[in-house]
């Protein structure tokens, strides 16, 4: 049984529907990543599974009870989760207190309240700040600090609102260093929204893309990144070669696809004449000065068009008959002299290339 | 100019040498108004939390109702509760008229549109989030509302302090209530009143310097408070 259950969940505000139809089964034990640009509703669902919010219409479930009931019954259900928002609180009160209030408020007192408080602060490396005033601490301690508040209780599941957010690089790496610790050690279910796709990737066993309000789709964080199931959910996991196409043929799993005039190979289980989408992930296309005999089904003639600098990568718009983008280092750059007007030679496998039905 | 002048000379001893009457008015005004405001406190400081914290249809004329009466004049207070206690009116059988219960009581009436008001307004200052944040770390409604108060208790403090400056300060209400009657209900305002008619001056700068400086040790107190 799943820990925590959402059944056709929706919510509004203000008549306007922000949250539609989300079916979730989170486990104990289990990393959810809930991922999804700015705006698609994260927080709002995070909100409703903290209960800290009725939804609108459909029920939440933990440890298979309904928790819309009384608010006596959503006072101790919620006693058994905590949550770490996005741009964290911290009261106008010492580190220790700030971590100790969860335990007060559950009354359970005596010396132990001690020893789990500094037990914590030691795992957030602010054992030594515990006098401090709480809102004296730079950001990313004091999101330490509230991570720090949420584990003391030892809760059943923990939502982090994007809990990087807003920090500089290296507060970032201590906090995630600091949830991989947490994911390792404990066996409290977690959900985590992130926009950081790659974050979602590192720390997650499964993944759930939310877009505008709805969950388009969940699964490993392969399976999301590799195989987006429609057009919002592949551009949002950063599949910038997204081209129409017609199954032209097929010969077992392999198919050809005709897209403007040229055409790819790649494994589909989609049948001939069919209208697809081809997704090719940047990162998979290699550019070549001469043709190069190598495993990759697909290779195209191709002019530069753009070349964008990109830190230690630049990113290569080709056009082979269709506008092909690439990302290459640019060491890669210099050493074959890529830009605009310079042709050269595009390949990619037909195993990087996701077929999905054309959605118009 | 001399007879002030002489005022001040004559305040001056009256203070360093601890005049008993003195003494005994500025500990009866400093103890009816410290009890009138700590009933208050102990009633606004939830009935505030409880306003704040609820949702409820006409809220917010019921907030304006408040702060209209900040300024509510002393007298129509004194009026009310002289009524109130007088022999033919509906508590006359207690009493209390002429007491310094009265003069509690009227100033509990008083003070407390000012520390309601100003206990609402420092709680809507604290970031909503404060309260939402205790909520999803397993507090109830009750512990939220507590730890709200507590991280506006410098706000909170100010609206105690200015409730116990209106107290102290008020004249008209303890005259009609609690009849400036000499070692019973006497109070700085009520004694400055009296002895500037009668025309000892003296006294009543003494009276009035006392008044003046308990004002300002209050507001050094609560300027040190609000820095820390």
């Amino acid at each position: 049984m799943a820990l925590l259950e959402t059944r056709s969940l929706g919510h509004e505000y203000g008549g306007q529907t922000v949250l539609k139809n989300i079916n979730l089964e989170i486990s104990r034990g289990e990393v959810f990543a809930l991922i999804g640009p700015t705006g698609a509703g994260k927080t709002t669902l995070l909100r409703l599974l903290d209960l800290l919010e009725m939804p609108s219409t459909g029920g939440i479930y933990f440890d298979g009870r309904d928790v819309t009931s009384s608010e006596q019954s959503r006072l101790e259900i919620r006693r058994r989760m905590s949550f770490v928002q996005q741009k964290p609180i911290v009261f106008s009160m010492s580190v220790y207190d700030n971590v100790a209030c969860g335990l007060r408020w559950r009354q359970r007192k005596g010396s132990n309240t001690r020893k789990k408080v500094m037990a914590v602060l030691e795992l957030v490396d602010l054992a030594e700040h515990g006098d401090r005033n709480a809102k004296t601490l730079s950001g990313g301690e004091t999101q330490r600090v509230a991570i720090a508040r949420a584990l003391v209780t030892e809760p059943e599941v923990l939502f982090l609102d994007e809990p990087t957010a807003n920090l500089d690089p290296a507060s970032i790496s201590k906090v995630e260093e600091l949830l991989a610790q947490i994911i390792q050690e404990q066996r409290t279910a977690i959900v985590i929204a992130t926009h950081d796709l790659s974050q979602g990737q590192r720390l997650a066993h499964r993944v759930g893309v939310l877009i505008g309000g709805e969950i388009l789709q969940v699964g490993s964080p392969a399976e999301i990144f590799r195989s987006p199931r429609t057009k919002a959910v592949a551009e949002f996991v950063g599949v910038e070669n997204i081209l129409n196409g017609i199954i032209r043929s097929k010969e077992n799993n392999l198919a050809t696809i005709e897209v403007d005039g040229q055409f790819i190979e790649a494994v589909s289980h989609f049948a001939v004449a069919e209208k697809v989408s081809v997704l090719i992930r940047p990162e998979d296309i290699t550019f070549t000065l001469a043709k190069e005999t190598t495993s990759a089904r697909n290779v195209f003639v191709a002019e530069i068009t753009r070349v964008t600098p990109l830190g230690q990568l630049a990113r290569i718009e080709a056009d082979c008959g269709f506008i092909l983008l690439g990302v290459v280092t640019r060491r890669s750059v210099d050493e074959l002299q890529l830009s605009p007007g310079k042709k050269c030679y595009t390949s990619f496998k037909a195993t990087a290339v996701h077929v999905i039905k054309r959605w118009s | 100019m001399t007879e002030l002048w002489q005022g001040l000379v004559k305040a001056v001893e009256l203070i360093v040498s601890r005049d008993p009457e003195v003494m005994e008015i500025t500990v009866r005004s400093l103890a009816i108004s410290a009890t009138s405001c700590t009933i208050t406190a102990l009633v606004c400081l939830p009935l505030g939390s409880l306003i704040h914290f609820s949702r409820f249809a006409g809220k917010r004329a019921l907030v304006n109702l408040i702060q209209t009466f900040y300024s509510v004049p002393t007298v129509a207070i004194g009026l009310f509760i002289f009524v109130l206690l007088s022999r033919a009116g509906p508590l006359g059988e207690l009493g209390l008229l002429f007491t310094p219960i009265a003069m509690v009581l009227g100033q509990v009436l008083l003070v407390m549109p000012i520390m309601l008001g100003l206990t609402i307004s420092a709680l809507s200052s604290i970031d909503k989030a404060v309260f939402e944040t205790a909520i999803s770390l397993g507090a109830s409604g009750t512990q939220a509302s507590i730890l709200t108060l507590r991280e506006a208790r410098f706000a909170v403090l100010t609206a105690v302090i200015m409730a116990f400056g209106r107290a102290i300060s008020e004249v008209g209400l303890s005259l009609m209530v609690g009849g400036n009657i000499k070692g019973f209900t006497r109070t700085l305002t009520t004694a400055i009143s009296l002895e500037t008619s009668k025309g000892d001056i003296e006294l009543s700068i003494a009276l009035g310097i006392i008044l003046i400086s308990l004002a300002l040790i209050i507001n050094v107190v609560l300027s040190r408070l609000q820095q820390r």
